[in-house]
């Protein structure tokens, strides 16, 4: 292993790959802060301009791109509520809040300081763990994956707001209902498209982001535009704050960071599930395992709610590569994009790449946290200047919001029924978030609606149509069991405030 | 007897998995896969009545909580001027192009909004998406259609 890391360290820091992480980073940061434009469309992007380099140095680009598009996304979360790619969802959940209470510098700040502990922790363990992690992820198999997505949809509704689980779980079937329009994947046959042509691929998954994040948080803005509660809110988010992180709350971070990490690192392991649920569970995690008084902050602008996504999320970026690496596996939708990359190199991934191109296995791993290094040493400086886009007034932001939401669309597919839809959403998403049903378990649930249909084929295939397939191996058992005690413990909880 | 907001919602939901779970039962499958232990009816046939279920308990349950919104603080006004121009903006994107039909729906939507620095409004609608365009179409080369550029030749 210690020849590999000296490969590995000769390769990524020779000149040309530093500048390529630097300029992954920076055009990641730029790219993954446009609403719209996650990390998946900014490596597509670099694809082209990689084969013109060696496969290493190709894939230390798009490495960078990788981590500057992710931490770009979450810096449109904190500022505008408006995430770019679902592994940023649960950012905005404390992020968002604070940076409304003027402290988006602040929030920009923590969030840097968490994914760059993230994802130097998660690369340690990337470089240590991954040939006996691979096996990990070998053990999972169909209802085991089936259960681990209701467990994550289950632990999104029970945390996304006090005493709204119901409300909660209807938005999460509401996001797979959304999910089964268009062509069903494995016969080809239709599914409530009512003949028209423009449905048949489904609904886009920055569509749907889009119209109930960007749209609607602007439409909100406007709605809410009369009420003096709100308008003050309004005025405070022009307020940037300091980026300086107190004691007390580097304490926070200290706790956060190491449990949000390994808890990412393994769920990014797992081919399929990626930050998105990482992201998810490590909020859930964090929530419980905070005070009550912490736990009421929750929401309202938490350090522990905002360090935890964001560590998660970088640390399952790693964890990603495992099995992308090792089995040939892509963890998630951004990594699969990377195997397409591989493949155009020429280089099979899997478990011979260590022997067969070994700079190539060490010098990724070993880039992942130079690239850390150097999206804290060019981000942090910049943090000022980024949260700037917060002195917009009301007046700019709006339509720039609706400018940016509109523009994702019309790139994806310049057709104008796509633009209808989304408004007719986030109109919909506006009246929904005014009565306080929540609209992050409808986008979790929106992103694994295939999978998890996906899955449940395969499970039910297996066990020739019976349920048995939910208790037969323990991993499924223990994953259901964990989502039937949260269930338990809201209806728990719900009879106890009752009484 | 006055039904709340929010339990009217679920009842639409009620409504909507309905329809849901109806729709799904009429799905076309193939002949051979319509004793299948999976087709293409089944789970959204799970979600049906999933929705039905937890829209009725939602109903049904007393509410622990409720959400009072008040109409009086809420801008109607102002959002369905912008609701009107984004439909005119997305009916004419096709048809008269990016550029033109962006910059017009910035302008308006900042005109509707009440602001009246006429200036600063241009430089932010006109000079802005061009800059856009050339962000995206020049130095990142990602393709933008906007067949009016085209056709003055400005495109290519």
């Amino acid at each position: 292993m210690i020849e590999g890391i000296l490969i590995g360290l000769s390769t990524a820091l020779s000149l040309t790959n530093i500048l390529m992480v630097m300029v992954g980073c920076f055009a990641g940061t730029i790219i993954g802060m446009l609403p719209g434009l996650g990390p998946m469309t900014a490596i597509a992007l670099m694809i082209p301009i990689t084969y013109g380099f060696d496969p290493s140095t190709g894939l230390i680009l798009m490495a960078g791109v990788y981590y500057g598009a992710v931490f770009g996304g979450s810096t449109s979360s904190i500022l505008l509520n408006a995430p770019g790619i679902p592994g940023t969802v649960a950012t905005a959940f404390d992020g968002y809040p604070m940076a409304q209470q003027g402290k988006a510098g602040k929030a920009l700040a923590i969030a840097a300081y968490s994914s760059f502990a993230g994802g130097t922790i998660s690369a340690i363990f990337l470089l240590v763990a991954a040939p006996s992690l691979s096996k990990v992820s070998l053990a999972f198999r169909s209802p085991d994956y089936f259960a681990l997505m209701i467990l994550g949809l289950t632990a999104i509704s029970a945390f996304s707001s006090k005493g709204q689980f119901l409300k909660a779980m209807m938005m999460v079937v509401l996001g797979l209902m959304l999910a089964t329009v268009g062509q069903d994947s494995l016969s080809d046959i239709t599914r409530f498209t009512f003949n028209n042509m423009n449905l048949t691929d489904g609904i886009s998954f920055v569509l749907i982001v889009m119209a109930t994040f960007a749209m609607s948080e602007a439409l909100t803005i406007i709605f809410r535009g009369k009420d003096p509660n709100r308008a003050a809110k309004q005025i405070s988010l022009t307020e940037l704050g300091s980026i300086k992180v107190n004691k007390e709350e580097t304490i926070k971070m200290a706790k956060t960071i190491p449990r949000s990490s390994i808890l990412g690192f393994l769920i990014g392991v797992l081919p399929g599930a990626g930050a998105t649920i990482a992201s998810f569970l490590a909020y859930g995690m964090e929530r419980n395992y905070v005070n009550e008084e912490e736990k009421q902050k929750f929401g309202k602008g938490s350090v522990h709610g905002l360090s935890a996504p964001e560590t998660a999320n970088n640390a399952a970026c790693s964890g990603s590569f495992v099995p992308l690496l090792t089995l040939g596996i892509p963890g998630s939708g951004t990594t699969a994009v990377m195997l397409g990359a591989l493949l155009g190199f020429g280089i099979q991934p899997g478990p011979r790449l260590y022997q067969t191109n070994p700079e190539i296995f060490w010098s990724v791993i070993m880039s992942m946290y130079i690239g850390m290094v150097v999206l804290l040493i060019l981000n942090l400086p910049l943090i000022p200047y980024i949260a700037r886009i917060l002195a917009v007034p009301r007046n700019y932001l709006i339509p720039l919001i609706l400018f940016f939401s509109v523009t994702g669309i019309y790139l994806m597919s310049f057709n104008n029924f796509d633009i209808f839809l989304m408004i007719g959403i986030a109109l919909v998403a506006t009246f929904l978030r005014l009565y306080d049903f929540p609209m992050p378990p409808l986008i979790l649930a929106f992103v694994l609606g295939g999978l998890m249909e996906e899955t449940l084929r395969r499970s039910l295939l297996i066990s020739d149509g019976s349920p048995n397939f939910l208790w037969d191996r323990p991993i499924t058992l223990i994953i259901l069991l964990i989502t039937i005690t949260i269930i338990g413990w809201q209806i728990f909880s719900t009879f106890r405030k009752k009484n | 007897m006055r039904i709340s907001p929010t339990k009217f919602i679920s009842l639409l939901f009620l409504v909507l998995s309905v329809f849901y779970l109806y729709t799904a039962y009429n799905i076309q499958v193939f002949a051979f896969d319509e004793n299948a232990p999976f087709n293409a009816r089944t789970f959204p046939i799970y979600l049906g009545w999933a929705g039905i279920i937890l829209s009725s308990l939602k109903i049904i349950l007393p509410e622990k909580i409720t959400t009072e919104v008040n109409h009086k603080h809420l801008d109607y006004k102002s959002i369905i001027y912008l609701i009107i121009i984004s439909l005119i903006y997305a009916a004419v994107i096709l048809k008269i192009g990016y550029f033109i039909s962006t910059s017009l729906f910035l302008f308006a939507s900042y005109y509707f909004l009440g602001e009246r620095r006429w200036g600063l409004m241009f430089i932010l609608s006109f000079p802005f998406v061009a800059a856009f365009m050339y962000l995206l179409h020049g130095l990142l080369n990602i393709y933008l259609r906007d067949p009016f550029l085209k056709y003055i030749g400005v495109m290519g």
